[in-house]
């Protein structure tokens, strides 16, 4: 996926070193190859890869992982804006 | 309607039939009757089919791809075809162009494949036909149980980003189907996307089943079983090949089919307005040059930028958008400078720019790698030039028939 790079930080994606147990968890969901363990920890190592979908925060056993995962789509985006991500009385944003 | 497809799906599950040995249908026999001529000709229609398979239950549907049922501790579970029938070709190719697709799931539950037994490994899926097709295809020769989520009939991916292919729905489905009955190990196997929607130590606690993270694409499921569950770096990695991208366009442009009746009507009401008030004529002959414009956006946005995706320049979608627009744009100019004036042919051309543009932006949601912070930075600096730029096609448009 070399070949396809989005926009450069703004990745949402934060990892706390001190929490990581280095369990490579994070190096195995991760479709994009962010993250890699060396010296029992993890580290960040593609953060402009990221599409923030949320795989490595949901499996990261002590929780060191942060990211504010969502739908990388315009569409989802603009009902976002018009009715909030949750919905109003007109119903909650559908995805494609 | 899909309930009607008997070949493709199933509108319950088939647990309470029978089982056994495979029913081979039988060809319809012919009666002394049909064989004498003349009261052949006395029938109407075509000679009747075969005879209803011995799983056939009141109420039920079965299932194209289940070959018959095998006898489990949890009770019958139907045994699937890993060759896709010409219905299911069909049926595939029609969900790709947005036809049948949203409602193109199978009932959710346990199934297996080939001869498993309590040590098989169990693969876990989506209940969205095309992706159940994309996994079974891969399983010739092979022993598996499949566990198929009620992800309504959404694909793994997408599930899992709407948490539908989630942690409850794993361990939920582990429960009503009674896996802990069937298999004696206690291993799940979930695709990787599914992570996105399902965390593996939460299944582990609320089921006794450990999540091995699987391939990414079904055509690796072989090789990682053979490789004693392992993944290398390339079945981790998603991949968005001109195939890939292409097999996305049919159901791109049939979003579009709603709003464009709408369009179209805004198109020639527009172009019918004049020195004349409103002129039918000029409603038809010039809505259609904004027609044809805008046509062109709608190649350059929604097919253009798909197929020429990492070679055009520029990182954010709306700009690779705008840059097909202007190679499209330059195309309409071309094509209309001897019907249409300078000041039309500049509306036209940000016509079909902004509507690439903005279609080119839509596109990120199809892709595997824009990230949703990313594709908002870009729509707060793309949509207002969007919008400017359509506003002005549309001022330039109408003033040039009072030019005119």
């Amino acid at each position: 996926m070399q070949d396809f790079r989005y926009l450069y930080d703004v990745s949402t994606l934060s990892l706390n070193h001190e929490a990581c147990i280095g369990c490579g968890m994070c190096e195995i969901v991760c479709p994009h190859g962010v993250f890699k363990v060396e010296n029992k920890r993890a580290g960040i190592i593609d953060k402009n890869g990221c599409m923030e979908c949320g795989a490595c925060a949901k499996n990261c056993p002590p929780e060191a992982i942060s990211v504010n995962p969502g739908v990388g789509c315009a569409a989802y985006i603009i009902q976002t804006w018009i009715i909030g991500k949750n919905g109003n009385s007109r119903g909650i944003a559908k995805c494609c | 309607m899909i309930n009607n497809m008997k070949d493709d799906c199933c509108s319950a599950n088939n647990e309470k039939g029978s089982y056994g040995k495979v029913s081979h249908l039988k060809p319809f026999a012919s009666t002394p009757l049909m064989q004498n001529k003349k009261e052949e000709a006395a029938c109407c229609g075509l000679p009747p089919g075969p005879e209803c398979s011995k799983f056939a239950r009141p109420g039920y549907e079965l299932c194209g791809f289940v070959e018959d049922f095998i006898d489990t501790a949890a009770g019958p579970v139907p045994r699937i075809g890993t060759k896709l029938s010409a219905a299911d070709h069909v049926m595939s190719v029609l969900a790709r162009f947005g036809i049948g697709r949203d409602s193109y799931g199978i009932a959710p539950g346990i199934y297996c494949t080939g001869t498993p037994d309590a040590d098989s490994p169990v693969l876990v899926t989506a209940n969205y036909k095309l992706t159940f097709d994309a996994l079974r295809k891969e399983l010739a020769s092979l022993s598996a149980w499949i566990l198929v989520l009620d992800t309504r009939g959404i694909n793994v991916w997408c599930a899992a980003g709407k948490s539908l292919f989630s942690t409850e729905e794993v361990i939920k489905r582990v429960k009503v189907s009674g896996l802990d009955k069937i298999v004696s190990h206690r291993e799940l196997i979930l695709p990787q996307l599914s992570a996105t929607g399902v965390s593996a130590i939460d299944v582990k606690k609320g089921s006794g089943f450990k999540v091995i993270w699987g391939p990414i694409r079904a055509n690796d499921i072989k090789n990682f079983l053979n490789a004693g569950k392992e993944a290398d770096k390339s079945m981790r990695r998603v991949t968005f090949t001109v195939l890939e991208r292409l097999i996305l366009v049919p159901v791109e442009l049939s979003f579009l089919v709603k709003p464009t009746f709408l369009i179209l009507l805004g198109i020639f009401l527009l172009s019918g307005i004049g020195t004349d008030i409103f002129s039918l004529k000029d409603a038809w002959g010039r809505g259609l040059m904004v027609a044809f414009a805008y046509a062109a956006g709608i190649f350059a946005g929604t097919v253009f930028v798909p197929v020429v995706l990492p070679w055009i320049p520029g990182k954010a979608f709306s700009i690779k958008g705008a840059v097909t627009g202007i190679i499209a744009a330059f195309f309409v100019v071309m094509t209309l400078k001897n019907v249409a004036n300078t000041w039309e042919l500049t509306a036209l051309f940000l016509c079909t720019t902004a509507v690439s543009s903005y279609l080119g932006m839509n596109f990120t949601g199809s892709t595997p790698y824009t990230s949703p912070s990313g594709v908002e930075k870009e729509m707060r600096k793309a949509i207002p030039v969007q919008a400017l730029t359509g506003f002005a096609s549309i001022v330039l448009w109408i003033g040039a028939a009072f030019i005119k």
